[in-house]
C-alpha cells in the first residue's frame, strides 16, 4: 500500500526569536516543518496507536486514569491538553500577526486605516486599541515622522513616544524605522536604551547601518533585531553573517528578506523566501535559520489598486475593500512562502490573517463572522 | 523512477538511422530522458521497450484539458513543488459558485459581476475563468436549467453534483462546453465514470479522507479513467490544505502517480460569507497547489491582487517578462502630448503606465528594447543608455509621429540627461522621479495640469 500521508519533517529547525517580557512574551519561528504545514508536525491519527507510538501512548495513561475519577468535563480538557502538547511537538510556533501604527498618528496612516483610530486621542491610545484587535499578537510602532525628508522629528521626541507607548501597550512591541538608515542608527540606539529590558524587536538593520544598529540595539542594550535585505538569498545570508561577526547572536536575530505587493514582482519574494526556508531546513545553514518577519501593510496600501479613488475607477468598488484585499492576499502569500510573521496595517486584514493561521494550525471551521474567537496563544 | 539517458540508449537499435528526426540514437535517448521526445518517436523500438519507456518517462502529473474554444484551459502537468526549481506551467483558474438554492436576485447579481469582471493586466486577460454550478437538492430539470443559464455566460463550467440524474440532465445541456463533472465519490464512481466517458468530460473525484480518495482514483484508473481532478474536500481549512499539499507532494516527490492530477479547492464552502478569509485562502491555494479555486464571489477588489499574484507566480523564472517596443499613448495622448520613456521590463511598464494613467495627463510613453530588465539593471547592462534611447527615437521616426519635444526620463538614470541632450538636440530632456508612485504629482506639475500641455 502506497503511503499517501508521508510526512516531511526536516533534520534541522528554524531558530526561535522571543520578544516581549513576562506574560506578554511571544515566540516567533521554530520548528522543523514549513510554517503552515501543521499536518507534517503532528502524529498520524493511525500512528497514535500503542504499537507504533509507545511513548505517546504510555505517557498520557496515568493522567487519563486520574482524570477518570474527576468530572467528565475535566477529563475532556485533560485529554485535549495532552493532545495539543504532543500535536505541536515538532511544528513551528504559529505564524504571528502584528498591527502597525505610526508615530504621526492618523496622519501617518492611510485614511481608510486611520478611521479605525478616529476615537484615539494620541499614539499610545492607538497602540492600546490596535492591541485589542482580535488575532493581533504584537504592535509595530513605525517612526515615519523621524524621516529627515518628512517631519524630521528629533530623536528625543521619538524616544519619549516609544516610552509612552511601551508603558500602555499590552502586547510585545516592534519598533520600525524612519526609512532613512542614518537617522535609524541614532533613533534605534536611543530607543533601545530607553526601553532596556522590554525585549523589543527593531526592524531593521540594513547593509548601510548594520554596524551601528547591531552594536547598539543587540549588543549594548540586548534587544532583538531584524536584518533587512532586498529579495535576494545571498544578500540575506551575507547580512546575517556580518551581524554574527559583529557578535550578535542568532537568537537575537530575525530576517526581513524583503517584500513586494501581490502583482508587483511577487515571484521574486516567493522564490527568495522559499529558498531561504528550504536552505535553513534541509542544509542546517545557521546563517539562514532565523525566523522571517515581513512588513506587508505599508506597501500594500501604496499601489494603484489600493490608492485609486472609486470616483476614478467606479468598476473597482470601494477603496478600503481593495486595500484590505491587497493586504490579505499579499500577507497570505508571504506566509505560504515561508514567513513566520507579518506586519499589517488594517485591523480587518490582521484579524483575517490570524483567522487563516488559526484554521490552518489548530483547525476548526470558520464562522460567518469576520471576528471568530482566538485561542492560539492562551490555550482553550 | 525516471530512466537515465544511458538506460534508454541501451533499448534503442543504435543504428543512428535518424528516422526519429534526431541525428543519433544517443541524442534520441537524451531527449526522451529530458521529456523532450516521446519514446514512440522511434519506429524501431519494440512494443515492450516503448511500454517500458512510456511508463518510466511519463510525467508525474497529468495535464487535463477542460473547456472548449477560446475558453479551453490546460491544468496540471507540473513538475516541481517550488517555482524557482523550474517553473509552474498551468496557471490556476478562478471559478464562481452558482447554487441552485440561491434566489434569483443573488444569481443575477453573480452573473452580472462575472460578466463585468473582464480586463487586461500586462498582456493577460483577467476574468472569471469558470462558473461552478452547485447542486444541492433541486430536481434534475431545475439544475439543468441553471446549468444552461450559466453556460450562456460564455465561461467553462464546473458541475458540482453528486446526483447521477441531475448530472446527466446537466451534461445533456452543456457537454459541448467541456465542463468538469465534479461528482465522483467512493460510492458512485462507476456510474460517474460512465457519464464522464459518455459525454467526454473530465471527472472530479471527492472522498472523506485522502486515503479513500487515493483508493477511489486507483479504482477509477482501473476502469480506464485518465482525465481526473481531485477535490481537496470541505471538511475543514486545515484538512483541505493538508490534502492539497500532500496530493501534489505525493505525485511529484513520492512517485504516487495516482495523485498526479490537478486539484479543485472549494473556498466558497471553506469560508462562507467571509470575503476576506476567502481572499486569504485563494492566495494560499494559488501558491500551494490549487488548480481550480471555487469562490463565493469574485469582484475587482479580490481579482486585482489575486490575479496579479497568479500572474507573478506562473511566470517562467528563466524568462524576463517584456513588453513590445513602441509608442504607447496614454490618457488619449495625441501628437502634442509630452513624451516619457522607461525600460521594457513588464513590471516597470505596468507600474509606470498605471501611475501615468492615474495622473490623468496625456502622455506618449516610449518603450525601447532594453532587454526586459528594470531601469537600473538595464542601464548597468548597457541596454538602456542615451545611445539606445536616441537610436530608438530616430529609428521609430518619433519626431514625425509626435510634435511635442519634451522627454521625461526615469530619475534613476538622471545621469543620461547630458548625453541625451547632445544626441537629441531638438529635445528638452526632463528628469522624472525615482519611483513610479511619484509620477502623478510630477506629471501634473511638469505639464501645469493642462491637457496636452
Amino acid at each position: 500500500m502506497a503511503n499517501v500521508f508521508e510526512k516531511q519533517v526536516f533534520a534541522s529547525s528554524i531558530g526561535t526569536l522571543e520578544i516581549g517580557t513576562g506574560e506578554q512574551r511571544l515566540v516567533i519561528g521554530g520548528g522543523n516543518t514549513w510554517p503552515l504545514y501543521a499536518f507534517d508536525g503532528e502524529p498520524d491519527a493511525a500512528a497514535a496507536t500503542p504499537g507504533t507510538a509507545p511513548a505517546t501512548a504510555a505517557a498520557p495513561a496515568p493522567g487519563t486514569d486520574a482524570a477518570a475519577a474527576a468530572p467528565a468535563a475535566a477529563a475532556t480538557a485533560a485529554a485535549a491538553a495532552t493532545q495539543k502538547s504532543t500535536s505541536l511537538l515538532c511544528s513551528a510556533a504559529p505564524p504571528r500577526v502584528g498591527l502597525q501604527i505610526s508615530d504621526l498618528g492618523s496622519e501617518g496612516l492611510d485614511a481608510a486605516v486611520a478611521s479605525f483610530y478616529a476615537d484615539c486621542a494620541d499614539v499610545p491610545a492607538m497602540a492600546v486599541k490596535a492591541a485589542a484587535v482580535p488575532g493581533v499578537e504584537f504592535i509595530a510602532l513605525a517612526f515615519d515622522g523621524a524621516n529627515p525628508a518628512g517631519a524630521n522629528k528629533a530623536v528625543e521626541e521619538c524616544v519619549a513616544l516609544a516610552q509612552a507607548v511601551a508603558q500602555v501597550c499590552p502586547l510585545p512591541l516592534v519598533v520600525a524605522g524612519s526609512g532613512n538608515s542614518e537617522k535609524d542608527s541614532a533613533l534605534f540606539e536611543k530607543i533601545a536604551e530607553a526601553l532596556e529590558g522590554e525585549n523589543v524587536l527593531f526592524v531593521s538593520a540594513k547593509e548601510e547601518n548594520y554596524k551601528a544598529v547591531g552594536a547598539a540595539v543587540a549588543l549594548a542594550w540586548n534587544q532583538k533585531l531584524a536584518a533587512e535585505s532586498a529579495v535576494d538569498i545571498n544578500l540575506a545570508k551575507q547580512l546575517n553573517l556580518l551581524l554574527g561577526q559583529l557578535g550578535v547572536k542568532n537568537e537575537s536575530l530575525a530576517m526581513n528578506v524583503g517584500c513586494a505587493v501581490a502583482g508587483y514582482g511577487f515571484e521574486y519574494v516567493v522564490s527568495t523566501m522559499e529558498r531561504v526556508k528550504s536552505t535553513a531546513l534541509t542544509q542546517a545553514d545557521a546563517s539562514l535559520q532565523m525566523p522571517i518577519i515581513t512588513p506587508v501593510g505599508a506597501d500594500a496600501w501604496n499601489v494603484k489598486e489600493s490608492l485609486a479613488e472609486e470616483a476614478d475607477y467606479p468598476q473597482w468598488g470601494p477603496r478600503e475593500e481593495r486595500g484590505i484585499q491587497m493586504e490579505v492576499v499579499t500577507a497570505a502569500a508571504c506566509l505560504a512562502a515561508g514567513s513566520d510573521a507579518v506586519i499589517l496595517l488594517h485591523p480587518t486584514a490582521a484579524t483575517t490573517i490570524a483567522t487563516l493561521v488559526e484554521l490552518l494550525i489548530i483547525g476548526g471551521s470558520p464562522g460567518k463572522s469576520d471576528l471568530p474567537g482566538f485561542n492560539l496563544k492562551g490555550g482553550e | 523512477m525516471a530512466l537515465k539517458g544511458l538506460d534508454i540508449f541501451k533499448l534503442t537499435p543504435k543504428t543512428n538511422c535518424k528516422d526519429c528526426g534526431v541525428p543519433t540514437c544517443m541524442a534520441f535517448a537524451m531527449k526522451v530522458a529530458q521529456g523532450a521526445l516521446l519514446a514512440d518517436a522511434c519506429p524501431h523500438l519494440s512494443a515492450e521497450a516503448i511500454a517500458q519507456l512510456s511508463a518510466a518517462t511519463a510525467p508525474p502529473m497529468r495535464s487535463v484539458t477542460i473547456g472548449s474554444g477560446e475558453n479551453s484551459h490546460t491544468l496540471g502537468g507540473e513538475t516541481v513543488l517550488m517555482r524557482h526549481d523550474k517553473t509552474f506551467v498551468s496557471k490556476c483558474l478562478s471559478a464562481v459558485a452558482l447554487r441552485d438554492d440561491q434566489d434569483e436576485e443573488t444569481l443575477a447579481g453573480l452573473l452580472a459581476t462575472a460578466a463585468e469582471l473582464d480586463y487586461e493586466r500586462i498582456g493577460e486577460r483577467m476574468t472569471t475563468d469558470m462558473l461552478a454550478v452547485v447542486h444541492t437538492k433541486s430536481d434534475a430539470a431545475t439544475y439543468a436549467a441553471l446549468v444552461g443559464r450559466a453556460q450562456s455566460a460564455g465561461r467553462t463550467l464546473l458541475l458540482d453534483c453528486t446526483d447521477e440524474a441531475a448530472a446527466r440532465a446537466a451534461l445533456e445541456v452543456c457537454a459541448a462546453n467541456k465542463p468538469v463533472l465534479n461528482g465522483a465519490t467512493p460510492e458512485n464512481f462507476t456510474a460517474f465514470q460512465a457519464l464522464a466517458t459518455e459525454f467526454e468530460v473530465a471527472l472530479g473525484v471527492r472522498a472523506n479522507s485522502l486515503q479513500e480518495l487515493y483508493d477511489t482514483v486507483v479504482a477509477l484508473e482501473g476502469q480506464g479513467a485518465q482525465q481526473l481532478l481531485l477535490d481537496v474536500g470541505t471538511a475543514s481549512v486545515k484538512e483541505a490544505f493538508a490534502n492539497a499539499v500532500q496530493i501534489r507532494r505525493g505525485a511529484l516527490s513520492n512517485g504516487l502517480r495516482s495523485l498526479g492530477y490537478p486539484s479543485i479547492v472549494n473556498v466558497a464552502a471553506l469560508a462562507p460569507g467571509n470575503p476576506h478569509l476567502a481572499a486569504a485562502l485563494a492566495s494560499l491555494f494559488t501558491l500551494k497547489y490549487g488548480s481550480i479555486i471555487v469562490l463565493e464571489r469574485l469582484d475587482f477588489a479580490l481579482s486585482l491582487p489575486l490575479h496579479g499574484l497568479r500572474q507573478n507566480i506562473f511566470t517562467d523564472p528563466q524568462k524576463p517578462m517584456k513588453v513590445e517596443p513602441g509608442i504607447y499613448p496614454l490618457n488619449g495622448a495625441d501628437e502634442n502630448a509630452i513624451c516619457a520613456t522607461t525600460c521594457d521590463f513588464a513590471l516597470t511598464y505596468f507600474m509606470v503606465s498605471g501611475e501615468l494613467e492615474r495622473s490623468g495627463v496625456p502622455v506618449n510613453l516610449l518603450i525601447s528594447d532594453a532587454g526586459g530588465y528594470s531601469v537600473l539593471t538595464s542601464w548597468a547592462a548597457g541596454k538602456f543608455t542615451a545611445s539606445s534611447i536616441a537610436a530608438f527615437i530616430n529609428e521609430q521616426n518619433i519626431a514625425e509621429k509626435v510634435s511635442n519635444r519634451t522627454l521625461v526620463i526615469p530619475g534613476k538614470v538622471a545621469v543620461l540627461k547630458g548625453e541625451l541632450e547632445e544626441k537629441l538636440p531638438e529635445w528638452t530632456i526632463k528628469v522624472g522621479p525615482n519611483e513610479a508612485i511619484q509620477l502623478v504629482k510630477y506629471m501634473r506639475e511638469v505639464t501645469g495640469g493642462v491637457a496636452n500641455g
